[in-house]
C-alpha cells in the first residue's frame, strides 16, 4: 500500500524534506489483479488494462454494429460519422499504398486503426486515463498478427522460395552490392518490421502516459501551503499553475499523437502487406 | 477501489518489456472478436451501400446527361420547325400576293370585255332605232309630201308609178342636199 502513487495517497508536499518528488516510473504502468480466473492451461488476471482492453472491444464493435446495421444511401447520424473513419482508412491508407488491391485488407486495417486509436484513447478518457496499448502485450499482439499476415502473403504470393529470395536479393541491385544489402534486407523485413512496429506504438503512449502523469503529480506536489509561508510557497503556487497547464496541453498534445499512432502502425502494416503482395522491382 | 490505481512494485513482473500471458492472450480474443464482427456483419453492409451510392450518382449524373441530349435534340428540332413555318408562311403569303394580282387582273379583263359588250349592243340597238326612225321618217315624208303635191296639184298621185318616181327622185334630191351641208 505504501508504494501506490495516487492523488489521495501523495502526502508528500514540496518543501518536505523528508518527503522528496514522488517522481512516477514504470510502476504505474503496474496494475494489481481485481480477480484471477483460472482456465487450467493459463490464468487470466482481471486487471485494469484488461477491462480496459475488453471495453475498446465492445466499444469500437457496438459502434461499428450500430452505425453499419442499416446503412442509408443518404447517411444520417452516426452512420455519416463512422462512414468517415471507414473512407478514411479505405481511401488514405488502404487504395493510397495498394491501390485496388488493398479493397480487400480495408476490413482488417479498420479493425486495426479503430481498436488501436481507442485502446490510445482511453489515456485521457476520465476514470480509464490509461492507453492500454501502454501495456506492451497489446502492441506485441497487433504486430505478431501482422507479421504472420505479411509473410504469409508472401510466401503465397511469390512462393516459399522466391518470397526469401525477393528479399534477400532485391532485383535491379549492382551484384557487389549484396554482401551489405543481404543481411540488412533479411534483418530488416524478417525482425526489424514487426519489433519496430510492436515498439513504436508501445513507446509512444507509455511515453506520453508517463508525461502526463509527471505534471500531473507536480501540479500536487507543488501545491504547499502548509510547510512554508510567504516566498517560497509563491513559486510552489506558480510551479503548481504552470504544471497544471502543461498538464492539459500535453492532453492535447496526446489526443493527436493517438490518432497519428493509430495511422501510422496501420499504414505501415499496409505498406508491409503490399510489399508482400508484389516483389519489389 | 485500488484497482483502478496503479500500484508499483505488485505482481512479480515489473518489466514493462515482458508482457505477461494473460494479457497476449486478451489482446488476441479482442482484435480478432473486432475483426470478426467487422468483417462479416459491419463493413460488408456499408460496402454495398457505398457501392448502391456511387451507382445512384453514377446513373443520375449519366441520366442528366442523357436528359440534357435529348432537350437540346428537341430545341433544335423545334428551332428546325419554327424555322420551316417561317419559310412556309413567306410562300403562301407570296402566292396570295400572285393570286390576288391575278385575280384583279382577272376582274379588270372580265370588266372591259362585259363594258365593250354591253356598248356595242347599245351602238347596235342605237343604230336600228336610227335606221328605223329614218325609214318611218322617209315613209312620213314621202307621204307628207303626197299629200301635198296632191294639195298643190290637186289630183290624187297615189297610185300612179310616174307619181312615185319623181316623189324618189326627190326624196334623193333631198338626201343629197342634206348630204352636200
Amino acid at each position: 500500500m505504501a508504494n501506490f502513487i495516487s492523488l489521495a495517497e501523495v502526502t508528500c508536499k514540496f518543501g518536505d524534506q523528508a518527503c522528496p518528488f514522488p517522481a512516477p516510473g514504470a510502476g504505474i504502468f503496474e496494475w494489481r489483479a481485481i480477480t484471477s480466473l483460472n482456465l487450467g492451461i493459463t490464468s487470466i488476471d482481471i486487471t485494469k488494462p484488461v477491462i480496459l482492453a475488453l471495453l475498446c472491444t465492445v466499444i469500437v464493435s457496438v459502434v461499428f454494429l450500430a452505425a453499419f446495421a442499416r446503412p442509408k444511401l443518404v447517411p444520417t447520424g452516426l452512420q455519416n460519422v463512422v462512414e468517415v473513419g471507414y473512407l478514411f482508412v479505405r481511401d488514405n491508407i488502404a487504395r493510397e499504398i495498394m491501390g485496388k488491391d488493398g479493397d480487400r485488407f480495408v476490413p482488417l486495417l479498420t479493425s486495426l486503426f479503430f481498436f488501436v486509436w481507442t485502446m490510445n484513447v482511453m489515456a485521457i478518457i476520465p476514470v480509464a486515463q490509461f492507453p492500454v496499448s501502454s501495456r506492451f502485450a497489446f502492441p506485441v499482439v497487433l504486430a505478431l498478427i501482422v507479421w504472420l499476415l505479411y509473410m504469409f502473403l508472401g510466401m503465397k504470393n511469390q512462393g516459399v522460395v522466391g518470397y526469401f529470395k525477393n528479399i534477400a536479393f532485391p532485383p535491379g541491385m549492382p551484384i557487389g552490392i549484396y554482401p551489405l544489402l543481404t543481411p540488412i534486407e533479411l534483418l530488416s523485413t524478417i525482425i526489424i518490421r514487426p519489433v519496430t512496429l510492436a515498439i513504436r506504438l508501445f513507446a509512444n503512449m507509455f511515453a506520453g502516459h508517463l508525461l502526463i502523469t509527471v505534471f500531473t503529480v507536480s501540479a500536487w506536489y507543488l501545491l504547499n501551503l502548509t510547510n512554508f509561508v510567504g516566498f517560497v510557497s509563491v513559486i510552489g503556487y506558480l510551479g503548481s499553475i504552470v504544471s497544471f497547464f502543461v498538464t492539459i496541453v500535453l492532453t492535447g498534445f496526446e489526443m493527436f499523437i493517438q490518432a497519428l499512432q493509430a495511422f501510422i502502425f496501420t499504414l505501415l502494416t499496409a505498406v508491409f502487406i503490399s510489399s508482400s503482395l508484389h516483389a519489389e522491382h | 477501489m485500488n484497482w483502478i490505481l496503479a500500484a508499483e512494485g505488485t505482481g512479480g513482473n515489473s518489466n514493462v518489456l515482458l508482457p505477461p500471458t494473460y494479457e497476449l492472450v486478451i489482446g488476441t480474443i479482442a482484435f480478432f472478436t473486432i475483426f470478426f464482427l467487422l468483417s462479416k456483419f459491419a463493413l460488408p453492409n456499408i460496402k454495398k451501400t457505398l457501392e448502391a451510392r456511387t451507382e445512384s450518382i453514377e446513373g443520375g449524373i449519366a441520366k442528366a446527361e442523357k436528359m440534357q441530349q435529348e432537350a437540346s435534340i428537341t430545341l433544335a428540332q423545334y428551332r428546325q420547325q419554327l424555322s420551316d413555318a417561317r419559310s412556309e408562311a413567306a410562300k403562301i403569303r407570296t402566292a396570295a400576293e400572285s393570286e390576288r394580282t391575278n385575280l384583279i387582273s382577272e376582274a379588270r379583263n372580265e370588266a372591259q370585255a362585259v363594258a365593250q359588250t354591253v356598248t356595242q349592243q347599245a351602238n347596235a340597238q342605237i343604230e336600228a332605232e336610227k335606221s328605223k326612225a329614218v325609214n318611218e321618217l322617209r315613209l312620213d315624208v314621202s307621204k307628207l309630201a303626197i299629200d301635198l303635191a296632191s294639195k298643190i296639184v290637186g289630183a290624187s298621185l297615189q297610185d300612179d308609178a310616174r307619181a312615185k318616181a319623181v316623189i324618189d327622185q326627190f326624196i334623193k334630191d333631198l338626201e343629197s342636199a342634206g348630204g352636200k351641208r
